[in-house]
């Protein structure tokens, strides 16, 4: 997937900045690299949320991501620069067996773990056999992105085997060079495999120097690091902080940047503060706002039922609508608006809830309720009192009732919305999904059964989807699996259990003098901060 | 001197006949009480006959008329979802009064009745009632409020959330009952007080048919003035997200959100829910002080 980071000015503001930072960023990426990179320098950023645990493995937030992964390394990584081309790691070079049921990796030598000692296939192998097998304590968000490798092999310290038992077309973008699946100290995890929850030590650009919760974290070039010339700079600082904060605390320079993304508003705001200053980096995120409906309660045990209230979204009217005031803006089906996987815009509009009629699509939805015996409908949303949350909850209120749906909404705090996720207590609740990679196996679990996704808001059994599923990632042909896409996301659109309303835009500020990053459609990618510098 | 004594007689007659109408004694005495009453009616109108006279349906999105300036069509301008905010802030009039009322009456009653029987039992029992009420009031109102909805969450009866108008309500129980204690004190010490003890009426029928009705006056000016203090709260708990929800009108709710983030495009969008706000509080305070001046029999000498 090629991703466009032209600026797209929206507002007045924007259009009269006229700072450095846009032009640069008309011209793409390739404008950063043409510049001298600068050593030195402590890089300041905002983080809106304080990390669970220290533990990569077991996390799936970015408040862990962005603090952590500056530490570590993974076998293959993602190009600076190039999203998505993948690069070597650790690994040095890497192949794959024709029939897809090997994958060998030779290691670097000399890399070093902060404490000193060298890194080896053992530590691979640990740290994988961990994510596959997690022993007691230890929680692992990624075990079945494994389930189809047999055996991890260290035949030797510079090789690393993954033999699997079945093929896995996204074995490269999911297992290897998952920002995720971090390398840890062997010796570490045999004395306690719990270590890494409170702990930091990898062979990342930077060391660790210091978490105090609530304020900041700290980390410091690591002199050793097997990449030469790199970190460039002499540490970073990331400060815990409230969004509406980090508006001020950029314009105001306390720091210089905040990567995971901001709202049209907010950039507006920004803009005007920081003047020319300013860099804005725009482009479509691996996001999307979700409804999904409790088919354990009636009527929503009824597709028909779902499948109208997904009928009545005029999703159409909302990306150019609720874009000018949310992050929220993209039309896409299951895969991101724009990638290599995304249905096109034809392909979207013959499936329920994208026809761009939307009279015939009111129409449709009526008489589906009425069919199912409930024109006058009473439900309950449970939503996440944040934002977008709340705005996409007021555009779909207001489009329910166009179909004569009566909607109660409950904004819920973050822990009271997991809590009544988790315990089935919604009729229809509003939810998201983020992966890093635009590959079809870690985009679509979202929408499978239940045993096969335990966190699925909805708890249904569709053996037809998690057939497409499994199908699509056992294919090898790149149209053979597109197809299988395809009607896997029909399937979903027609049952609705879950239902996307609108990708997420990806909005970064930062300041002009924070150079080498690079932006890409996940708040999960090039956080290791090796490439970047300050002007 | 007989004329002039007659002339001056007859216009003081007049007067006090004109003033025996309690509500013309108000007017007159109370100028103030009257525009705060006017306040008041304007809002409590806006709420029983919004569905009648709001130019628009208060929850429909009109994505053409985005965040529009006031005008004619739309004379408070719109929000971010195009909704015509006149309409809303006629419609939160709605659930400042409905929350405000209840909780007002709900917290001075309890308070009332805790201090009545505080002052009425006196020594050690009046002593930890006290005591407990030092500890309540030692919180600031907004946080005691926090921290009850952050208890007991939400609970939704017929559109009114019963949660948020205990968290309302609890903040003023003390300070109500401190209040009616002090005046609770001195009936005590009437006689028919002590004629109803000994009478041998029991202790309940004493505090609530004797000295009950003497702390009217000051009663009634508690739940006035407490109506403004919970509207207050109701908008502060609204802006903060732990009062009502989306997309329900509601004036400190729409304060918040995406308010903080076009105040400076569409100053509208804030300028005219706070001055709902300021205004009803404007408004009941006034009511209050000038029932408390109009009642107070030593204001009047």
């Amino acid at each position: 997937m090629t991703e466009a980071f032209a600026f797209r000015p929206s507002r007045r503001a924007v259009l009269q900045s006229g700072v450095a930072g846009m032009a640069l960023l008309a011209t793409g990426p390739q404008a950063f690299a043409q510049e001298t990179p600068k050593r030195g320098g402590i890089l300041s950023f905002a983080l809106a949320a304080e990390p669970p645990t220290y533990d990569l493995h077991g996390s799936q937030t970015f408040a862990v991501m962005q603090r952590v992964a500056p530490h570590y390394s993974t076998l293959l990584r993602y190009k600076g620069g190039a999203y998505p081309e993948v690069v070597g790691d650790l690994a040095e070079s890497w192949t794959s067996a024709p029939d897809g049921l090997t994958h060998t990796f030779k290691l670097r030598t000399g890399v070093l773990f902060h404490d000193g000692t060298p890194m080896t296939s053992a530590d691979v192998k640990a740290s994988y056999e961990r994510i596959r097998n997690p022993p007691k304590g230890v929680i692992s968000s990624r075990q079945a992105s494994l389930g189809k490798v047999a055996s991890i092999e260290a035949p030797d310290p510079q090789t690393i085997v993954f033999k699997m038992s079945a093929v896995s077309s996204s074995f490269i973008d999911e297992v290897a060079a998952s920002p995720w699946n971090a390398i840890y100290s062997a010796a570490r995890l045999e004395k306690d495999p719990a270590w890494p929850i409170r702990n930091i030590m990898g062979t990342g650009p930077f060391e660790f120097v210091e978490h105090v919760a609530g304020s900041h974290w700290v980390g410091k070039r690591f002199d050793k690091y097997f990449r030469q010339g790199y970190p460039l700079l002499d540490g970073f600082r990331a400060i815990t902080m409230s969004p509406a904060a980090t508006v001020n605390a950029l314009v105001g320079k306390q720091v210089q940047a905040e990567f995971r993304g901001f709202s049209p508003a907010e950039r507006d705001r920004l803009v005007k503060g920081m003047g020319e200053s300013a860099k804005v980096q725009e482009g479509g995120w691996l996001l999307h706002q979700d409804i999904s409906f409790n088919p354990k309660r009636k009527p929503f045990d009824d597709p028909r039922v779902r499948r109208a209230l997904s009928l009545a979204i005029d999703r159409w009217t909302a990306s150019r609508s609720l874009g000018r005031i949310s992050v929220l803006r993209d039309i896409g089906g299951v895969m991101m608006p724009g990638g290599q996987w995304a249905a096109t815009e034809a392909e979207l509009e013959k499936l329920p809830g994208f026809g761009k009629d939307m009279a015939a699509n009111r129409a449709e939805a009526k008489r589906l309720l009425k069919e199912a015996g409930v024109e006058n409908l009473k439900i309950q949303l449970l939503n996440r009192a944040i934002e977008p949350y709340i705005t996409a909850g007021i555009f779909l209120i207001d489009q329910w009732r166009q179909i004569g749906v009566t909607v109660e909404n409950h904004d819920a705090e973050t822990a009271a919305w997991y809590a009544s996720i988790a315990g089935d207590n919604f009729d229809v609740v509003m939810d998201s999904y983020t992966d890093y990679t635009d590959d079809p196996t870690t985009g679509l679990p979202k929408f499978l059964s239940a045993d096969k996704w335990p966190i699925a808001a909805p708890k249904f059994n569709d053996p037809e989807l998690d057939d497409l599923y499994a199908k699509q990632g056992a294919a090898n042909d790149k149209a053979e699996r597109r197809k299988l896409v395809r009607a896997f996301e029909a399937r979903t659109m027609e049952q609705a259990y879950t239902v996307p309303i609108l990708w997420w835009r990806r909005i970064v500020v930062m300041q002009d003098a924070v150079k080498g990053w690079t932006m890409s459609p996940t708040h999960m990618l090039y956080q290791d901060l090796a490439e970047v510098w300050i002007a | 001197m007989t004329t002039l004594s007659q002339t001056s007689f007859k216009p003081t007659r007049t007067r006090r006949r004109w003033r025996d109408n309690p509500v013309i004694d108000f007017a007159v005495s109370q100028p103030l009480g009257v525009a705060g009453f006017l306040v008041v009616l304007v809002m409590v109108v806006s709420a029983i006959f919004a569905d009648v006279i709001a130019p628009y349906d208060p929850l429909a999105i009109d994505f053409e008329a985005m965040l529009a300036p006031p005008s004619l069509a739309h004379p408070f301008g719109t929000d971010t979802f195009g909704r015509d905010i006149l309409t809303r802030i006629m419609y939160g009039a709605r659930t400042a009064l409905t929350i405000g009322f209840i909780s007002s009456f709900i917290g001075c009653t309890i308070g009332a009745i805790v201090g009545l029987a505080s002052a009425y039992f006196g020594g050690w029992r009046d002593m930890i009632v006290q005591r407990g009420i030092d500890l309540l009031l030692s919180f600031p109102i907004i946080v005691l409020a926090l921290v009850v909805v952050a208890m007991v969450g939400r609970n939704k009866v017929g559109g009114v959330d019963l949660n948020l108008i205990c968290a309302i309500t609890v903040p003023i129980i003390p300070r109500a009952a401190r209040v009616v204690r002090s005046a609770g004190l001195s009936i005590r010490e009437m006689p028919y007080v002590d004629a109803a003890r000994a009478a041998g009426y029991s202790s309940t029928r004493i505090v609530l048919r004797h000295m009950a009705p003497n702390v009217l006056g000051p009663y009634l000016i508690l739940v006035t003035a407490y109506i403004a203090q919970a509207i207050l709260l109701e908008a502060s708990l609204s802006f903060l997200g732990l009062g009502v929800n989306e997309p329900t009108p509601a004036w400190g709710l729409m304060l918040s959100g995406n308010s903080a983030n076009f105040y400076q495009t569409a100053p509208w969008m804030i300028l005219f829910p706070g001055a709902a706000i300021s205004l009803a509080v404007f408004g009941f305070n006034l009511v209050g002080d000038a029932l408390r001046d109009w009642l107070d029999p030593r204001l009047k000498t």
